[in-house]
């Protein structure tokens, strides 16, 4: 009789206990992210494709077309097509990656000798096509700079191509 | 009359609309989720939606079934809870019928539920839904007994079968206090009753598809969650009237109070809903017999014996 009430009560406190443990949850801020309307912020580390880095001295990008990236990355997935401005100088008129065979290794950060590159935190990477998932960087650092409200780089004219240029000119992929 | 039924359906329809997004937003808040969110203000009109693409799927009679007991059970299982809202006191005045039989009125037709669910379960001609229609046989025959005699002891302190009665007895106290045990065998049997969580082995979705109501589409589907949710509003309706206090609060006209409190018993049981795992059929009925029937006599006996020495 005693031990058939010590049951009963027992387990009428186990099933308090575990409502006491619903109702907190109840009461605790929803961790859902709606995600169309709202957007959480990317952490700091994360990997998005490789952007040109807005260099807060210049508000332009340290880019200087060695063209390191494209030879090393183990995809050959990046072309950069420079152009010399004066004797000394040159700047990339086309900076491309085909993000679609990125293995995000990172290796074309690593080589970069003016650490020009850097992750994005762009997230929103689906696509309806595969021309789609080419992303031309100088366009990409356009739309940084407008952003930060600095002003804009204007992408430089291709140089006027001879014959022999045509043939072994930036192309990197075989 | 007229006006009374005319109301009572208006109440069943905005009453099921409303518990379902109610359920939706308590599990989900429950689970860190926001629950139906995009249609009406926080979702509130989802249900809405759901209903009329409910109304407009197509109505499937399965082959083989026993065509006449298949029509009528959707039918069957929705007029008791129409039935119900007879003699419920919603406040002082607002009342369709005050019987003194009113306790018996209610809970004889909340027995004919089991009926519907057997007709349906049976007329489905699956074995699926003829395992979740004996299931609720079993549950709600067993679950009927400790739930009257809880309600006896609260008879027993009032003298009279009539809701209204019951509740102008109430105008101290809630009988809550001083039936504390009575509250809580009335609100599990209730569970039960309604095959809600943890008790819902007959439409165990896991192991029976969704019991008894399989086989049914559309609207006639529609009509057996309306059922459930209405019979969840009764149930809870009766837990107001018999423990607390129905339309008596201060402030706030009775019928408010009475609907506040109603809801409140509604939260309860859909908070039990997603704390308790279901519970497998042994432990039901042994449940059942073992430890509600017993209790309830204990407390009915208890509370006998108070009276007679008072």
């Amino acid at each position: 009789m005693v031990s058939y009430f010590k049951e009963v009560l027992v387990g009428f406190a186990s099933l308090i206990g575990g409502m006491a443990v619903t109702i907190r949850y109840f009461f605790k801020p929803i961790v859902t992210v709606q995600y169309p309307r709202e957007k959480i912020t990317m952490t700091p580390r994360y990997r998005g494709h490789t952007q040109l880095v807005l260099d807060p001295e210049t508000a332009t990008h340290k880019c200087i077309a060695c063209e390191l990236c494209a030879r090393t990355c183990p995809s050959q997935l990046i072309t950069v097509k420079g152009v010399k401005v004066d004797a000394k100088k040159k700047v990339p008129w086309q900076y491309l990656i085909e993000y679609q065979y990125c293995s995000l290794c990172g290796l074309c950060l690593e080589v970069c000798p003016t650490s020009a590159l850097e992750w994005s935190n762009e997230y929103r990477l689906a696509n309806f096509s595969r021309q789609d998932n080419v992303i031309d960087l100088l366009v990409r650092l356009q739309k940084q700079q407008r952003l930060a409200g600095v002003a804009v780089t204007p992408i430089p004219e291709p140089p006027a191509e001879t014959e022999a240029e045509a043939s072994s000119s930036g192309e990197v992929k075989e | 009359m007229i006006a009374g039924v005319i109301g009572v359906i208006a109440l069943v329809a905005v009453n099921a609309l409303f518990l379902i997004w109610m359920e939706r937003k308590v599990s989900a808040h429950m689970q860190l989720r926001p629950g139906p969110m995009e249609v009406g203000w926080h979702g509130a009109i989802q249900t809405v939606a759901d209903a009329l693409k409910l109304m407009g799927k197509e109505l499937i009679t399965p082959k083989d079934v026993d065509r006449w007991v298949y029509l009528a059970a959707p039918i069957v299982i929705f007029l008791p809870v129409l039935l119900s809202f007879l003699v419920i006191p919603f406040s002082q005045t607002l009342i369709i019928r005050d019987m003194n039989v009113g306790v018996l009125l209610i809970l004889a037709f909340a027995a004919l539920s089991v009926l519907a669910i057997l007709m349906a379960g049976w007329a489905s001609n699956n074995k699926y839904s003829v395992l979740g229609a004996i299931r609720s046989v079993a549950q709600n025959v067993s679950y009927e007994i400790p739930l009257l005699i809880t309600l006896m002891s609260i008879i027993l302190m009032v003298g009279s079968f009539s809701l209204v009665d019951i509740v102008a007895a109430q105008g101290r106290y809630w009988f809550v206090l001083t039936q504390p045990v009575a509250f809580i065998l009335y609100i599990t049997c209730a569970t039960a009753e309604t095959n809600r969580a943890p008790f819902d082995l007959p439409e165990a979705e896991s192991e029976l598809v969704a019991g008894f109501h399989t086989e049914y589409s559309g609207m006639r589907f529609a009509l057996f969650f309306l059922a459930e949710y209405t019979n969840m509003f009764i149930v809870s309706a009766i837990a107001t009237v018999f423990f607390l206090g129905g339309w008596h609060g201060p402030f706030l006209p009775g019928l408010v109070w009475f609907f506040l409190k109603v809801y409140f018993v509604i939260f309860l049981i859909m908070w039990f809903r997603w704390t308790f795992p279901r519970v497998r059929f042994d432990q039901l009925i042994t449940f059942a017999w073992k430890i509600l029937i017993p209790l309830a006599f204990a407390n009915l006996i208890i509370t006998a014996f108070i009276l007679k020495l008072r």
